[in-house]
């Protein structure tokens, strides 16, 4: 889902910068409460952030002939929601424009909006809508994961478009870019899914105190979910 | 069954695998020689994009030498990732047995 540096022209990259700003400065507002007032999720946190670094370092080949990364960012999300997902998108593409040039310093805008917000609003919602409605927890979480990784490509493809319609338009060079990003995105995006659920068994079973901690599970889910497990 | 969601996992990463061996075989038979298939999707975009003309305003200001430092830098990534998520769960493991 990188943006080339370069690859976005004004005012489009400018937009996107100003859009993503806001999120970004609640993601740090919220940080600052969070290592304030909740210490202990604090390795929780750097679990997050260590798993988008793992998994958007991985060029996994698709079904079409070409390889794509997941994001990772669903974790993030469902745990601490989009604002804190877009600072730690933010460290991860910083880090790759600066030391791969896989994406850029001018396109930071839009790919934090994509990676770090887009997807990881998806998955908060849906995580919130799947524990409201109780749905199985671990399905709710490869649901919101899996669809955080396809709409970060999804978004992409309509930032891309409405830079370059083209001779297309904007419906016709969204289908283009949607075929090179997010066709090659779906059998990633429920690889992704499946590898969060299973990141969010282990914290289940190592640390729930820490999910009840954030209102993220009830005590009595906690307990139905290890009594599953045992 | 007690490691059930591990073994699903598994197998749709075996499954996944599979299903890229057999694509990759059909690909590679039509491709001619020094044709590489498999490249980045990312950089598929940005051709779609040069391809109507438009040529990029600014260039990355470093970029990494040759594809094995790329996949250093790549390595290294992944590598702090995996260090910070094993000594975390490692550490929460090591509490629960101590407790």
């Amino acid at each position: 889902m990188h943006i080339m540096e370069g690859f976005l022209p004004s005012p489009w990259w400018e937009i996107w910068i100003l859009i993503s700003l806001p999120f970004v400065a609640i993601g740090l507002y919220q940080l600052n409460k969070l290592v304030q007032e909740k210490r202990e999720t604090l390795p929780l946190l750097a679990v997050a952030g260590a798993f988008v670094f793992v998994l958007s370092s991985l060029k996994i080949p698709s079904f079409n002939g070409s390889c794509s990364h997941p994001t990772g960012t669903g974790l993030g999300g469902i745990l601490f929601g989009p604002c804190i997902a877009a600072v730690l998108g933010l460290i991860v593409l910083v880090f790759q424009a600066v030391f791969l040039a896989h994406g850029g310093i001018t396109t930071l805008g839009a790919n934090v909006f994509s990676m770090g917000i887009a997807g990881p609003a998806v998955a908060y919602l849906i995580y919130k809508a799947g524990t409201r409605a109780g749905a199985n927890t671990y399905a709710t979480v490869f649901i919101a994961a899996a669809l955080a990784d396809l709409v970060t490509y999804v978004v992409t493809s309509v930032q891309l478009a409405l830079a370059f319609p083209g001779t297309a338009g904007f419906f016709g060079a969204f289908s283009a870019f949607a075929a090179v990003f997010a066709v090659t995105q779906v059998p990633l995006a429920i690889i992704e899914g499946a590898v969060i659920m299973l990141v969010f068994k282990y914290i289940v079973q190592l640390k729930p105190e820490i999910l009840t901690r954030l209102n993220l599970l009830s005590e009595s889910t906690v307990q139905k979910l290890r009594e599953a497990a045992a | 069954m007690k490691h059930g969601m591990e073994l699903a996992v598994a197998a749709l990463i075996v499954i996944f695998a599979a299903v890229f061996l057999f694509q990759d075989a059909a690909i590679q038979a039509t491709l001619g020689d020094g044709e590489e298939a498999w490249g980045g999707a990312d950089g598929e975009a940005a051709g779609l994009i040069e391809a109507s003309g438009y040529e990029p305003w600014i260039e990355p200001f470093w970029e990494p030498p040759s594809g094995e430092i790329e996949s250093l830098l790549f390595a290294l990534q992944a590598a702090i990732g995996a260090v910070i998520i094993g000594y975390v769960f490692g550490y929460w493991q090591g509490n629960r047995k101590a407790a």
